[in-house]
């Protein structure tokens, strides 16, 4: 006699509660505080809040600790969280030139007005593993010097007061595209691109702004500057008749000076990719400057022949929420589907076969 | 600022409607470009006042506390409705829509999910399948999550079902009038696996341009000297569009031929809806020398003897043995009810 | 913006959640089975000329997202004005090309359907949903209609009738994908002429 399988329902039960055991460990090792994550796994906080597109460190760190430090989990998390919010109104956009910078840096220009910040990083650092990290070492504390009056002019500002870099494009009234609250539709606009861009998986950007620099789209870049640093964030309040402040973030951003363009009529100018993530995210926000240049292809009468130029394939796959389901899919039942397939497959054998000893 | 304006970057306030706001002062705010900000909104930093808006909230544990009825909130139902209207005037045709992230991973039935919300009401009687049966993992994880944010009833009776969730199948016994089949659709497009584009594929159905489908099915004839698709096999809806009936295997299209049924499909992921209203012609694509044809099983079901219908192939042992029973649960559990029995049913008829 | 005033603030449905999900399945059914009315539960109280039913349909459907027309009868009324915009949040665009959504009371001076957005080849759906008020349906005589959501063909009529309607519906079908969509409500009723209803006579 046969039974079939059943108890579904137990099965996710118990299952669900031994992941619980299993992300809690060792008992007798005291669990993590989300200050803890907050405050010690930071930039794993700030990669959930950017891809996760919600600025809320407490909540990103619970997701973190939820997740296991999985952080397309975490960021899954904080995403199927945010959609329920209820949205009030749109920020105006943030000025990154009047931020609170804490890391400055310029690949285009030994100095220049504001000078280069090195601020927190991991570059230069030596990366030999530091066993006394294994404990809880007393740090000095960090150097200080007054705060510098000078304001920090942003590098392609510069540029663009001699005419060398192509001008930013000019504010507009236009409506700002969501694509979380709209369908992408193709073409996109850069506004649309940069945010699939600003949520897009670090990794997929990564890998695609290295393939530029490999040749596939060459976009011959330079850091023309990062900035890390806070702004403030400001909605328009109608009834008032003035914008608010409503509070700070701590952003990246990065501006690319790349492959100057120019023709008979238009002398030659730099062009420009753009990167502004939440948080401390340098690599990412490097990367999306490359990708969003590198998306630039067709307006900049470019020939889109490489990967991260084609903006259906990138913006398509940038994104790990959508990847990772889809992906992990695959593991669901799919008897139905396959027994379709088995049918066939064997059907077709079968006649192969009774071809084949027919004519033997 | 114009009409059109208002509609898309709304001022603060008129982003919602004004018996769906929640507390303004003081709580969050969007950043540009979509990105909100939950600053004062998170329950972890010291606030407590959202009692009433929309959305889940977090009590001071971190447990949902609140949703809105089937998890999503109006605007967002209101879209889903929006896009469900305009599938069911445009039969097969794949309405865009604003797929929201679900708290369940994209390509598990956050279309089908999202579609349900949307129809979902108190006097409802949901059944969730998935490869026709009630118990799969997912099919139980969907149903307790309509369980338990719409607190609808739910049935694995076919028959006494309002609104049928489905993967992969479509059930063995006829639906009615009063029924709606939600389908969750992971690739909407017919025509993706030919061309990856979306910008091509839409190109191709506003022209009715479907030679492309056809010279791969006919290539599939040419080569394995049958048409190779087995399962997500393309129909014609009312003679216009190519549609995609979801990843059920071709033994259950004709099921959706004049099916007195509503039905709809939702990819969440993809983020599109269609729909087939009641009645409506749904022809699989065939060739007259070669014409459709559905499976069919060499034995009956070996727990309750139907013939017929679609069978599941168990592995019994590692030596060849295997026995065929129904994909349909509920209906080889109605079958063994009234009597039927199979070869390995294990009582005798 | 029009002062506040009660009427603008009642009216709305009482309970938002199941009311409108209540409209919403009977417009649903109303256009998955056209040119049939079905019962529209009665939830709305908007001031006139706007009907409880075209109020109910609006409630369930606008909001911030969709530009509503509105004809002349309706545009005409503050009152109408100010409910929509207290209740939806839905702008109104004085272009019917615009238009989600066209609200119209009106139906024997409706502007031809091909003033509405028709949408495209590709994007059939960006086309205008008309939802427009009617004295009654007639369902004994009028035009035969068949197509998807027709067992067999129905007749179908709802007065009064716009001079000309039949040919520009036989015209809005034409242009299938294309075309617009219709929402009938009467007393108590909707009835759904989607653009993919033909009449069954010009076959």
């Amino acid at each position: 006699m046969y039974v079939a399988v059943k108890g579904g329902e137990q099965a996710i039960a118990a299952a669900h509660r031994l992941l619980a055991h299993e992300r809690r460990g060792d008992r007798s090792v005291p669990a993590l505080t989300l200050a803890q994550i907050a405050e010690q796994l930071t930039l794993a906080v700030d990669r959930v809040m950017a891809e996760g597109s919600l600025y809320d460190r407490d909540l990103a760190a619970l997701a973190v600790k939820q997740a296991r430090g999985d952080l397309i989990e975490a960021i899954f998390l904080l995403r199927a969280y945010r959609t329920t919010l209820p949205r009030f109104g749109f920020s105006r956009p943030v000025d990154t030139a009047a931020m609170l910078v804490r890391r400055r840096i310029s690949a285009t220009f030994k100095d220049l007005p504001g000078g280069q910040c090195l601020g927190p990083t991991f570059d230069y650092t030596h990366r030999l593993l530091d066993p006394l990290l294994a404990g809880d070492p007393d740090l000095p504390d960090p150097a200080e010097r007054p705060a510098d009056e000078t304001a920090m002019p942003r590098v392609t500002d510069l540029l663009n007061d001699e005419g060398l870099i192509e001008p930013d494009p000019a504010e507009t009234d236009a409506p700002v595209g969501d694509l979380t609250r709209e369908p992408l539709s193709f073409p996109a606009d850069r506004d649309l691109r940069l945010q699939a861009l600003a949520r897009g998986d670090e990794g997929f950007l990564l890998a695609l702004g290295y393939s530029t620099q490999r040749g596939y789209g060459r976009t011959h870049p330079f850091v023309g500057e990062i900035r890390l640093g806070d702004v403030e964030v400001e909605i328009d309040v109608p009834e008032l008749g003035f914008s608010v402040a409503i509070g700070r973030i701590t952003v990246t951003e990065c501006q690319m000076v790349t492959q100057f363009k120019g023709s008979a009529k238009a002398p030659p100018a730099f062009t420009r990719g753009y990167g502004l993530v939440f948080g401390h995210q340098e690599r990412k926000a490097m990367a999306m400057s490359l990708v969003d240049r590198a998306l630039r292809a067709g307006d900049l009468g470019e020939d889109r022949v490489a990967p991260a130029q084609d903006e259906e394939f990138v913006l398509s796959h940038s994104d790990n929420v959508q990847s990772t389901g889809f992906v992990e899919h695959l593991k669901l039942p799919h008897y139905v589907d396959f027994q379709a397939e088995l049918d066939l497959i064997r059907r077709m054998r079968a006649e192969i076969a009774a071809r084949q000893e027919a004519a033997e | 600022m114009t009409d059109m304006d208002d509609a898309r970057f709304p001022p603060l306030s008129n982003s919602l409607p004004r018996g769906e706001r929640g507390p303004v002062g003081g709580s969050g705010a969007g950043a540009d470009a979509g990105v909100e900000l939950n600053g004062a909104l998170s329950p972890l930093v010291g606030e407590s006042g959202r009692e009433g808006a929309p959305g889940a909230v977090l009590d001071d544990q971190a447990n949902l506390r609140t949703y809105s009825f089937a998890y999503l909130d109006e605007q967002t139902k209101r879209m889903i409705r929006r896009a469900i209207l305009k599938g069911i005037a445009i039969p097969g045709y794949q309405v865009p829509f604003a797929s929201r992230e679900m708290p369940m991973p994209y390509g598990w039935g956050t279309g089908g999910v999202q579609v349900t919300a949307a129809v979902l009401g108190p006097d409802d009687v949901l059944k969730v399948i998935d490869q026709g049966a009630d118990d799969t993992t997912n099919a139980v994880a969907i149903r307790g999550f309509f369980q338990k944010t719409a607190g609808v009833a739910t049935t694995t009776r076919t028959a006494d079902a309002t609104v049928i969730q489905t993967r992969h199948r479509i059930p063995e016994r006829t639906l009615q009038a009063h029924q709606i089949l939600v389908y969750q659709v992971p690739i909407p497009e017919p025509l993706r696996y030919l061309e990856p584009r979306e910008t091509e594929t839409r190109k191709l159905h506003g022209l009715e341009e479907y030679g492309l489908m056809h010279v791969k099915l006919y290539e599939d004839i040419a080569r394995h000297g049958h048409i190779a698709t087995t399962y997500a096999y393309p129909v014609k809806v009312e003679g216009r569009y190519i549609m995609d009936p979801s990843p059920t295997p071709k033994f259950d299209n004709p099921k959706m031929h004049r099916s007195k049924a509503l039905q709809l499909f939702g990819a969440g992921r993809e983020k599109r809806i269609y729909a087939v209203p009641p009645h409506t012609d749904v022809v699989s694509l065939d060739f007259e020398d070669h014409p459709f044809r559905i499976q069919t099983f060499k034995e009956p079901c070996a727990l309750c003897g139907a013939e017929g219908v679609y069978l599941d192939e168990v592995i019994l042992d590692d030596r060849g043995g295997r026995m065929f029973v129904c994909s349909d649960t509920d209906h080889c559990e109605e079958r063994r009810a009234e009597g039927h029995r199979g070869a390995l049913s294990g009582e005798s008829r | 913006m029009a002062a506040l005033t009660a009427d603008t603030l009642e009216g709305g449905f009482h309970d938002p959640v199941f009311q409108s999900q209540a409209v919403f399945r009977a417009v649903m059914a109303a256009l998955a089975e056209p040119a049939r009315p079905v019962p529209l539960p009665p939830s709305a109280r908007p001031p006139a000329p706007l009907t409880a039913e075209l109020g109910a349909v609006a409630l369930t459907l606008a909001d911030p997202d969709t530009p509503v027309w509105l004809d002349p009868a309706l545009a005409a009324s503050d009152a109408v004005r100010a409910w929509l915009a207290f209740h939806t949040g839905a702008p109104v665009t004085a272009e019917p090309m615009d238009a989600a959504f066209a609200l119209v009371a009106d139906p024997a001076r409706l502007p031809p359907l091909s003033a509405f957005a028709q949408g495209t080849a590709e994007y059939p759906d960006r086309s205008t949903t008309l939802v427009i008020a009617v004295e009654r349906f007639d369902t004994a005589a009028g035009p035969l209609f068949t197509g998807p959501g027709f067992e067999t063909p129905r007749r179908f009529a709802a007065h009064p009738e716009r001079i000309g309607f039949l040919d520009q519906w036989a015209a809005n079908r034409a242009l299938f994908p294309r075309g617009v969509d219709i929402v009938f409500v009467a007393d108590g009723l909707v009835a759904g002429l989607p653009r993919s209803a033909r009449l069954a006579t010009t076959e």
